[in-house]
């Protein structure tokens, strides 16, 4: 079809192609790819108009271009194809000369193969001749020796039967000799090799000389066996080759089992012994001499001499005890390893082999392995309570990481015994001594933890107390020096710092207190840590144990404590400074805020709690955070209230206020109060938000309210004047009362200075009243109290909330000593203020 | 059932000082001091009606000066004492009097009570109570249940025990007790215990609490720092011998065991403000009647330490009377301590509050703006207590 199509082709441009074509289509068929490709091409394209396509149409395409394209198109087209056509032409050169090449060297290499192969034939003919003569000259060997063989053969079985006989005759004295030697391996080997030769062939009269010799020599030998395993001296080693041999001379193996335990009891109790020298090495005087003297009647036991070697320099030296990983270590290295070994080679003796051969019948192994299970039984029973003393007496929590390897290796050793004895409950009690000890450990976090709160309050305390200067000037210096503080807070603890700085630095070295404690703690958990993955290290010890009996714990004791500030304080007169109240008040707060529930998020991440068991909520935690707080700041203001109390007081009852003079300045002790409380607003200020207070009417400036203070006192005196109608004063401040709120002096503040400050000022400024209810003025008594009360309206106004609260309690004030007044004639509003402003 | 409302009555002036009529039984009578620098101060004599729920007043003058504190004689109804402020030559001085009422301020009154303000009666001076070295009488306690010839008084910081003589015409010093000490100790209040047949006493002078035998006048107890600040008021349990309460400025109310100082019994913070006055109710002293600045009157249930601690207790024979009386007994719960009611009709500071010596299910409370109030102990819980 192809060519067909080439054929009629009358484009230069595919005549080209064509060719190419058709040789490409004969080849093709040369090589039998036509009919298959073909399908597949059909299949492919059946675009007359592709130009690669086998169903390429010349007429088509061209018609196709022409209809098209433009000139230019299809000028672009023809330089196009003409390019293509030629690369395709050089292709095909290149690909002939190839094919070319391949073809001429193909010819050489066939030529070569000709001339080696004949080279061949002829070695191959010169081999099997070669081979012919070989197999000649092996026949004639072979047939010449025949003969001589077979002799031989008898020959060496003859002398076999002789060396066997020399053997049994020369028994008895090799025996003898071997007894001499105390080679007793040998001479229990030679003995069975022999026993069953003469056992069978005893009707002999020789022979049976022979076996009785040897008898007599194996009763004593195994006499003497039995008194070296009687004396116990030798080494484990060498006791179970004599059991070994022991058993191979029938002895009772229940004996032996009984004689075995006890000689290994003998020895791991001294281990024992020296482990219990180790935890109470200086009760007494005695003890010290005892316990050396104890020590060489037991050489074996002590193990190796390193071992030997800081033992006995900690005997002499009682200030130094061995640390617990040393104990561990020893307890393991001569205890566990010993019984372990007293294990293995017991049950290789009795159970193992005795399975093996005819003892098994007997019941050994049960009886054995009984025997051996109490054994281990009671003597672990022994080394976990030494342990568990010794463990005990690891007070200090400085570095955990110590003990914690300490139990590790303590468990991972037992861990051997559990591999012996599938079935024994010793790795289970030594599991559950390392959680009793980690439980322990817990408890002491906790207490350490407490007492590192507490003393970190006292220094708070001492810091607070050690510059007793004005908190204003502390403040000061706080906010100038506060950077440089900062920077070094090991010098922080000396120097006079500001509130804030305490605070950070408290609740900073608390939270680095706790995270350090976590990390240790945590290390019971860690997982190179064998016993770590055991169920409770899994899930009890990380919910109640770390985050219930240790955070949780230690959160509630700081509530708890600072709960424990306001009660004893209140009763016993204030031995708390205020500022540290303030401090713990804004501490807890912080807790409740953020610090409990990144604590607790924390010891979750850290160790994965899941919560098997109700656990404390972070919520009820932080309730009880906020009552403690809003508890410490509540007595804050009351504590400060008092003082400024106090002061108020002690003017107002001291005084004579019937014949005082006239005013002339404002009393000292209301600046001193303003002084204060400006004091506390900065105090305050350091540690809490400004708060919110109601907006300041227009007339809260001072020049207002005296003319508002004025025209209501004014107002009231009038009606004082008025001997008629007494009434009207309690008509009028009563009305005055019906409109204005209850106030609470001793009320619960809120979290911020506003509340704070009003607290306080409530607190004094209603004192303030009573005391002057119980005096009797006269009428400079009532001025002063005038000129004082102004100067408070001045300047406490702007700590408050609620201004009118101040207004409300300083007209009170004003209003009562006009009643205790004798000769009630006020001052002129405008003298008063002359006299406030003068200071 | 509903509670009655409590009575309110009005006084023209200020006033602190409130008794009831110890001596009288039969009618609910309390005693009001005023106190008024200008004008002249009167005792008000307020009858209850318990009935009716009217009060009757009757005025009686007390021109001597403002009253501080009054008691009211356990054996003669017409006989009673008042501390007040003398104001002379611009010089105050607290003193102390025996008073005898006039013998006809009670027909007076009923003829024309609209007239008694305009022509009020004036009480009759027996005797004063104060001498030259002792000025600054805090507060003068009769001997509870005596008959009404000896009286204590506190000034400065003496306690004087005064025998009464001629009809109480005549008082003289029979014997005297000193606080010693430190600085200028002053007391500040007192109670005559009604136990060891009238022969302690206990004081108040600033945080501490003193008991004082009165045979030797020797001090037998002291509660150093009873409070935190100033303590206010005392009051002996009637009921149990070593039982004392105290309230104080740190608006706290104790209760303590004179025999073991060291920690209070009982403490109440119920307060807002100084607690000025505390009171046991005669008969049933589970219930406390105290007063505070905070313009409250708090009414407490304090079982726990009550002579009746289990409630009242039924007699075997009464048990037998009748079956449905012990079941309700027993389905009784066990009562708590707590605040019975708090009474918020004062506008101003209460400075006293007393019980009735008539009717123990009623008491009187005054705020400093006159204005005295009578409550009662709410039903329910009076038929608790009862039944």
């Amino acid at each position: 079809m192809d060519g067909e199509a080439d054929g009629l082709a009358a484009g230069s441009e595919s005549e080209d192609s064509g060719r190419k074509r058709r040789v490409h289509g004969m080849l093709k068929l040369y090589y039998g790819m036509d009919e298959e490709g073909k399908a597949a091409e059909m299949a492919k394209s059946l675009d007359p108009c592709d130009i690669n396509g086998p169903h390429f149409d010349h007429e088509v395409f061209l018609n196709k271009l022409r209809r098209e394209c433009s000139l230019a198109e299809l000028m672009d087209q023809e330089t196009c194809m003409v390019k293509q056509i030629r690369s395709l032409d050089s292709d095909m050169q290149t690909l002939v000369y190839e094919n070319y090449n391949k073809f001429i060297s193909a010819t050489d290499t066939i030529r070569k193969m000709k001339n080696d192969f004949k080279k061949m034939e002829d070695e191959m003919d010169g081999l099997s001749a070669n081979m012919a003569a070989i197999t000649e000259f092996s026949a004639c060997i072979s047939g010449t020796l025949q003969d001589q063989h077979a002799q031989i053969t008898k020959l060496s079985g003859v002398h076999t039967l002789l060396r066997k006989l020399q053997f049994l005759f020369e028994l008895p004295a090799r025996l003898n000799k071997c007894l001499e030697l105390q080679a007793y391996a040998q001479a229990v080997r030679s003995h069975r090799r022999a026993r069953c030769v003469l056992q069978q062939y005893s009707h002999l009269p020789s022979f049976k000389g022979i076996q009785d010799d040897c008898h007599a020599i194996m009763d004593t030998l195994a006499q003497e066996l039995r008194q070296k395993f009687r004396d116990g001296g030798s080494s484990a080693k060498d006791l179970s080759e004599c059991v070994e041999l022991l058993l191979q001379l029938d002895e009772p193996a229940e004996e032996l089992c009984d004689k075995f335990l006890s000689h290994a009891r003998s020895r791991l109790e001294s281990d024992l012994q020296g482990l219990e020298a180790e935890i109470r090495p200086y009760p007494t005087a005695s003890a010290v001499i005892d316990a050396p003297a104890r020590k060489p009647a037991s050489p074996a036991a002590a193990g190796s001499p390193t071992d030997n070697a800081p033992k006995a320099s900690a005997i002499p030296s009682p200030a130094c005890n061995t640390d617990i990983l040393e104990f561990i270590d020893r307890g393991c290295n001569e205890f566990v390893s010993s019984l372990c070994l007293v294990i293995t080679s017991y049950q290789e003796l009795f159970i193992n082999h005795a399975q093996k051969g005819e003892l098994a019948s007997k019941n050994i192994p049960q009886m054995a392995s009984g025997k051996l299970n109490a054994f281990v039984d009671d003597l672990a029973a022994r080394y976990f309570s030494l342990v568990e003393q010794r463990i005990q007496e690891e007070k200090g929590v400085g570095d955990n990481s110590l003990l914690v390897r300490a139990l590790d290796r303590f468990h991972r050793r037992l861990q051997a015994v559990t591999k012996l004895l599938p079935g024994s409950a010793v790795p289970n009690q030594g599991t559950e001594i390392v959680m009793r000890a980690a439980k322990e450990r817990v408890k002491q976090y906790l207490s350490a933890l407490q007492s590192f709160y507490m003393d970190s309050l006292t220094d708070v305390r001492q810091a607070l107390a050690a510059p007793r200067l004005s908190v204003a000037s502390a403040a000061a210096a706080a906010a100038a020096g506060g950077g440089a503080l900062l920077g070094g807070p090991a010098s922080g603890r000396d120097a006079p710092t500001g509130l804030p700085e305490l605070l950070s630095s408290l609740s900073a070295s608390i939270l680095n207190q706790i995270k350090s404690v976590l990390a240790s703690v945590h290390l019971f958990t860690a997982k190179d840590i064998a016993f770590s993955n055991k169920p409770y290290f899994k899930g009890e010890f990380c919910s109640q144990g770390v985050r219930e009996s240790l955070v949780v714990s230690f959160i509630k004791f700081v509530c708890q404590s600072s709960r424990q500030f306001c009660d004893s304080a209140g009763d016993k007169g204030g031995s708390t400074p205020p500022a540290l109240l303030l401090l713990l008040s804004r501490l807890c707060l912080d807790y409740e805020t953020s610090t409990i529930s990144y604590i607790l998020t924390l010891t979750d991440e850290q160790f994965l709690v899941q919560h098997h068991s109700p656990v404390t909520p972070v919520t009820t935690l932080c309730a009880e955070a906020r009552e403690a707080a809003q508890k410490l700041l509540n007595h804050y203001v009351k504590v400060q209230g008092l003082i400024i109390s106090q002061m108020l007081r002690k003017s107002v009852e001291t005084r004579d206020w019937v014949n005082t003079i006239e005013p002339r300045n404002v009393r000292a002790v209301m600046k001193r109060v303003v002084e204060d409380t400006t004091s506390i607003d900065v105090q305050v200020g350091l540690l809490y938000e400004e708060g919110v207070r109601k907006a300041h009417s227009s007339d809260s400036s001072k020049r207002t309210f005296s003319v508002y203070s004025n025209s209501r006192q004014q107002a009231r005196y009038a009606a004082s004047y008025t001997p008629s109608a007494p009434m009207d004063t309690n008509l009028l401040s009563n009305i005055h009362k019906l409109f204005s709120e209850r106030i609470d002096i001793f009320s619960s503040v809120e979290f911020n200075k506003v509340s704070v400050i009003t607290g306080i000022i409530k607190i004094s400024l209603k004192t303030f009243l009573e005391c002057v209810r119980l005096r009797t003025f006269g009428r400079f008594g009532l001025q002063q109290i005038q000129v004082d009360c102004h100067y408070l309206q001045m300047y406490l106004w702007r700590f408050v909330s609620d201004e009118n609260l101040v207004h409300f309690l300083l007209d009170e004030i004003v209003g009562s000593s006009a009643h205790r007044c004798l000769d009630p004639a006020p001052m002129e509003q405008s003298v008063i203020e002359v006299i406030c402003e003068r200071g | 059932m509903e509670d009655d409302a409590p009575v309110i009555y009005g006084l023209e002036f200020q006033a602190r000082a409130l008794t009831a009529q110890t001596a009288e039984t039969d009618a609910i009578r309390f005693l009001v001091g005023t106190q008024s620098l200008k004008f002249d101060n009167q005792i008000h004599i307020i009858d209850f009606d318990d009935e009716n729920n009217i009060i009757n007043k009757n005025v009686l003058l007390h021109r001597a000066g403002e009253i501080l504190h009054i008691g009211a004689s356990p054996a003669d109804k017409a006989v009673l004492t008042t501390c007040y402020h003398k104001t002379s030559d611009s010089r105050v001085v607290s003193c102390a009097a025996v008073w005898r009422m006039p013998s006809d301020w009670e027909t007076g009154s009923h003829e024309s009570p609209d007239d008694s303000a305009h022509n009020p009666q004036t009480l009759e001076l027996l005797c004063h109570l104060d001498d030259s070295a002792h000025s600054n009488v805090a507060c003068v306690l009769w001997e509870p249940m005596g008959d009404g010839k000896r009286v204590i008084s506190l000034a400065d910081n003496h306690a004087l025990l005064w025998d009464l003589q001629e009809s109480s015409t005549q008082a003289t010093v029979s014997s005297s007790a000193t606080l010693e000490g430190k600085g200028q100790l002053k007391f500040t209040s007192g109670k005559w215990s009604p136990h060891h047949s009238c022969s302690q006493l206990a004081t108040a002078n600033d945080t501490a609490i003193r008991g004082w035998d009165l045979r030797t006048m020797r001090q037998i107890y002291c509660i150093e720092n009873a409070h935190g600040q100033l303590v206010r008021d005392l009051d002996f349990n009637p009921n149990r011998q070593y039982y004392l309460s105290s309230c104080g400025d740190d608006c706290k109310v104790k209760f303590w065991d004179v025999r073991n100082v060291q920690e209070p019994v009982k403490t109440l913070e119920e307060h807002s403000h100084w607690v000025w006055s505390v009171r046991y109710n005669h008969s049933h002293d589970q219930l406390v009647l105290t007063a505070s600045s905070d313009s409250r009157l708090i009414l407490s249930n304090m079982v726990s330490i009550s002579s009746e601690p289990f409630g009242h207790l039924v007699d075997d024979e009464e048990l037998s009377e009748g079956e449905d009386n012990h079941q309700e007994e027993k389905g009784k719960e066990p009562l708590q301590d707590s605040v019975v009611s708090t009474y918020e009709e004062h506008e101003d500071s209460v400075y006293a509050a007393e019980w009735s010596s008539a009717d123990p299910w009623l008491f009187a409370s005054l705020s400093y703006d006159g204005r005295l109030v009578i409550n009662r102990v709410p039903r329910a819980l009076k038929y608790r207590i009862l039944l």
